[in-house]
């Protein structure tokens, strides 16, 4: 199982054709900018985290994650977002009016005011943990091939590689976890593959390079 | 709005969309989800306050002053706060120096993240498919596609962003550029070079065209 947004080494899907850097602008039309400021600004309600945020964005067809537009995806996971927990009915969405007789939702809504501050302060997903490291720098470690059911941060292009630990990043919230809803801390690496070991032993001979992954204990295995 | 069943995400034209955003932002706004003023100040951060000239005092500071580019190198976050440059999507830094024999290059071939208190957001092509398809599998043909040739024995190094770790690149300080001031540097240091897909140049037309602008 890989999901369409696992995009690592696929082919044949054209030119990057950047634009120049000193005349893109941050935003190409309006709308994007508010699906940005939405999704921030709803997400600042607790209600899921970015996991679940980005789960919702991966969730949907192939054909429509890779067809649609960035901004497109982020609209469409805000939307599916916002259904699913209740934030809104699909009345409403079909509508653009409030239902009558719904409770209040008891959320309050982000303030100008504060935007600057909670932008600044950011969100540490650093955790304090009881559980020793399992691994250490120098240590050869394989990818387990096993796919975690729903959002997996493990690439498909090194499951089942081996690589080597690079560093030790310290205990972080699980992602995969975390897009179930449950905040729980495991160590987290830096681990090294050589694109021989990704790609194969005759990919671009002479070229050579590395691939550094960020993963968690619970996705690698002793070699 | 009255055909608003019958229409799909995939296939409707960019005016339908632009207009269920807005209605979807008055319903989140008449229920008290959402102020339109913080929406303004979100889009006002990221259009106008946050973005790659952050990263660029990084870059030229740890190239001025060889002691906050040792710190900038161990302890990324303590070295970047140090200017203000804090907070969502940079939480947890780590700064990459490319070298005479290393080459860096950050992606993220699951979504887009990206250091966003040093560069801001994104551009479309880090987010494109293509790039984070092919950055992992031939970043030499990527750098190709930014005119950056390197020599066949640097190493280059790919950055796959597959947790909250965010990475910036210290790209290689141009001979020319030795000795020169702080913020004459920093006018120099391209958004491109610190993601890795480009080197520093002086004089490069992208550069003239920041500075006068």
């Amino acid at each position: 199982m890989r999901g369409s947004h696992d995009l690592g080494g696929l082919e044949d899907l054209g030119p990057i054709s950047p634009e120049q850097e000193s005349s893109e602008p941050v935003f190409h039309a309006d709308w994007e900018k508010r699906v940005f400021s939405l999704t921030l600004a709803v997400g600042f309600l607790g209600r899921w985290n970015l996991d679940q945020s980005r789960h919702a964005r991966e969730r949907q067809a192939p054909e429509d994650y890779l067809c649609h537009s960035y901004y497109e995806n982020w609209w469409v996971g805000l939307k599916t977002l916002l259904l699913e927990k209740g934030l809104i009915s699909k009345q409403e969405l079909k509508t653009s009016k409030p239902d009558s007789g719904l409770a209040d939702s008891g959320l309050s809504a982000l303030q100008a005011d504060d935007v600057g501050q909670i932008l600044l302060r950011g969100g540490s997903v650093e955790m304090e943990t009881e559980k020793y490291p399992k691994f250490s720098p120098g240590d050869r470690v394989r990818v387990r091939e096993e796919v975690t059911p729903g959002h997996t941060r493990v690439p498909g292009y090194v499951r089942g590689k081996i690589g080597e630990i690079d560093r030790h990043h310290g205990a972080h919230v699980f992602a995969d976890r975390n897009a179930l809803g449950f905040r729980e801390a495991e160590h987290l690496y830096s681990i090294r593959f050589p694109s021989r070991d990704i790609w194969g032993k005759n990919h671009q001979v002479g070229a050579a390079f590395t691939v550094r992954v960020d993963l968690w204990e619970p996705h690698l295995e002793s070699v | 709005m009255s055909d608003d069943h019958h229409s799909h995400d995939h296939t409707e034209p960019p005016s339908d969309l632009a207009l269920k955003v807005k209605a979807l932002e008055s319903l989140l706004v008449e229920k008290g989800l959402v102020s339109e003023e913080a929406l303004d100040a979100l889009i006002e951060t990221y259009e106008h306050k946050v973005g790659p000239r952050n990263g660029a005092q990084v870059v030229a500071k740890a190239w001025a002053q060889p002691e906050f580019k040792e710190w900038l190198l161990k302890d990324a976050n303590a070295a970047i706060a140090s200017l203000g440059f804090t907070g969502r999507q940079g939480e947890h830094m780590r700064v990459v120096e490319n070298t005479a024999r290393v080459h860096n290059l950050v992606v993220c071939t699951l979504c887009s993240c990206y250091p966003w208190p040093v560069l801001g957001l994104p551009p479309v092509w880090y987010k494109s498919a293509p790039y984070r398809a092919r950055a992992v599998s031939d970043p030499r043909g990527v750098l190709a596609e930014f005119d950056t040739e390197l020599d066949d024995d640097v190493e280059i190094q790919v950055w796959d962003s597959t947790a909250e770790m965010r990475y910036l690149v210290l790209p290689r300080q141009p001979e020319e550029a030795k000795g020169w001031p702080e913020d004459k540097l920093a006018e120099i240091v391209t958004r491109n070079s610190m993601i890795g897909v480009e080197e520093v140049c002086v004089g490069n037309d992208d550069n003239d065209e920041a500075i006068s602008s």
